[in-house]
């Protein structure tokens, strides 16, 4: 028998359609069709200067904006040569972290929630409320904050914005733990996950599998560590791995995840050092904006830059981070103009989805609900 | 830079012809190589055993029209036991094919996919070939750089067929 599930099923999240040919309640074969959400970003960016593409890559994967916004501006920083601030070097680092843990707050809401452990979501959306609320104040914006530029960070945190971080972070482990007593040992939880999709090391680099489900597989490879960016060399964290490659252990791994972002935001937090949050280069940042209501040359500066944009060299890059759902890079290649030549969007989701077939086949129907969650995809960057 | 070194130069010593050029820009290495000789080269990068690209990064188009041949293929790989990075570059013409590496690394499968379907660029041995992102019948492939941003029937006017 042959069934259609998705694009309109809730626990394909988002738009994705799987034809899934089955013998009695085993999947046979499965093939998934990603393309429903297709935008045409990489095309659109190739006509937008380099300022004007940032907000296109808050829209990917719409769960982790400031950690897409990162990417991007690490490869156009890479690419200028330019160097930031260590303040805002530090200021991307706590926003990309409490981002993270948004993420896999999401992920850990719905994922428990498409399995049937309702309870867990409202948990889980009470925190991840207190963080969009600090990237309000921060930057202005909740799911698409557009919080990061070119050189830096858009502006400075507001009065007393540290203290709400710090109570944040000293709450979050104790709600983890609240978290966990309602699945780590839940006999039914255990059922659905433990044993379920498994995929060897192997496997896993071999199409291309990153992030934590990756990781769960057993591989400790983490871009954070492997290719550090942002300073992320000067912070204390360990990667959790896992051993059998199973729901189970993605599970474990994104948890450990979560607690070790919010020792680095806390890290961040008590190191936090004084300083610009932008580079001051007049090709290619803004002015600042008292300047440009006062001084002639601000003006200009700020006018030529907003309608033309700059002019990078010629030459190719690829700058890639740790998003919450694996490696995001970016690989952009400039012929010199104002805009790039070509904007190519590595996302993690869209390699992880092509392991979805190896994972599932031969396992019964039920258990493609709880892979599927556990992979943790986001069509927005799969079809970009 | 030593164990990248040590990937141009295995290269270099044994498919001497295949190089064509070897550039750094920013610390990162990019070799060019012929299209013939991709799966020769991405094989030996895979199962060497000093140099382990078991990592296939990414895997996409580019464009350079009008310049002749017109279109490239890049490979980025990843070492993730040496923690090193490397990009190949080959160029394909028009209507020209280019040997897939689905069999080196699983996950070309899906990036071949999206490269024929937005560039048209065809790849030789792979198992399943079809448009990914786009649907069957669509007409054209939008990364090329003569296909309009805003698609080739914006000025006309949208009647439905009844």
């Amino acid at each position: 028998m042959t069934i259609n599930m998705g694009p309109q099923h809730p626990a394909t999240h988002g738009v994705l359609r799987i034809v899934l040919e089955l013998d009695g309640e085993i999947i046979v074969k499965a093939i998934p069709h990603p393309g429903h959400l297709h935008r045409g970003m990489e095309k659109l960016a190739e006509s937008k200067t380099y300022h004007q593409a940032i907000p296109l890559t808050d829209r990917l994967d719409y769960t982790n904006a400031m950690g897409n916004n990162l990417a991007y501006v690490l490869a156009v920083e890479k690419l200028l040569g330019i160097e930031v601030p260590k303040r805002a070097q530090y200021i991307r680092v706590m926003m990309a972290e409490l981002q993270r843990i948004a993420a896999h707050l999401i992920w850990l809401g719905t994922h428990a929630l498409d399995i049937g452990a309702m309870t867990l979501i409202f948990y889980n959306f009470r925190e991840r409320e207190q963080i969009l609320r600090i990237f309000e104040e921060v930057a202005g914006g909740r799911l698409t904050p557009t919080y990061l530029r070119i050189g830096g960070v858009s502006k400075d945190f507001p009065d007393g914005i540290e203290e709400k971080i710090k109570s944040f972070v000293q709450a979050f482990p104790g709600h983890v733990k609240e978290y966990e007593t309602l699945l780590t040992k839940n006999i039914i939880w255990l059922k659905r996950t433990k044993g379920v999709g498994v995929i060897s090391k192997e496997d896993a680099i071999s199409w291309g599998v990153t992030g934590p489900t990756l990781r769960g597989s057993g591989v400790k490879y983490d871009v954070r560590k492997a290719f550090p960016y942002s300073s992320y060399e000067k912070f204390d964290f360990d990667i959790p791995i896992g051993s059998v490659g199973d729901v189970y252990d993605r599970y474990t791994v994104r948890l450990r995840e979560m607690e070790w972002s919010n020792s680095i935001v806390e890290q961040a937090l008590e190191r936090l050092p004084k300083g610009p949050i932008i580079t001051n280069d007049p090709r290619i940042t803004l002015p600042p904006k008292d300047d440009v209501t006062r001084d002639i040359a601000s003006l200009i500066r700020q006018f030529k830059i907003v309608s033309e944009g700059f002019q990078p060299p010629v030459g190719e890059v690829y700058a890639s981070v740790e998003a919450s759902k694996g490696e995001l890079g970016f690989y952009i290649v400039s012929d010199g103009s104002n805009h790039p030549f070509r904007f190519r969007i590595r996302t993690p989701s869209f390699a992880n989805l092509s392991a979805l077939p190896k994972m599932i086949e031969g396992s019964l129907i039920a258990d493609v609900i709880s892979v599927i969650g556990s992979i943790d995809i986001v069509l927005g960057e799969i079809d970009r | 830079m030593v164990e990248i070194n040590l990937a141009v130069k295995k290269l270099k010593e044994k498919f001497q012809n295949s190089i064509l050029e070897i550039s750094t820009f920013r610390g990162e290495v990019t070799v060019l190589v012929s299209k013939g000789e991709i799966f020769e080269i991405g094989k030996f990068l895979h199962s060497d055993p000093d140099l382990q690209y078991h990592l296939l990064t990414d895997l996409c188009g580019l464009d350079l029209f009008p310049q002749v041949p017109r279109f490239e293929v890049v490979y980025h790989l990843c070492s993730i036991k040496n923690n090193q990075r490397l990009r190949l570059r080959t160029k394909v013409g028009d209507n020209e094919s280019i040997s897939s590496v689905e069999s080196i690394w699983k996950v070309a499968n899906w990036y071949e996919r999206e490269v024929y379907d937005l560039f048209g660029i065809s790849f030789e041995n792979h198992p399943d070939l079809r448009r990914i992102l786009l649907w069957d019948g669509f007409e054209g492939h939008p990364l090329r750089k003569d296909y309009p941003v805003e698609g080739p029937d914006f000025n006309k006017p949208f009647i439905p067929e009844v």
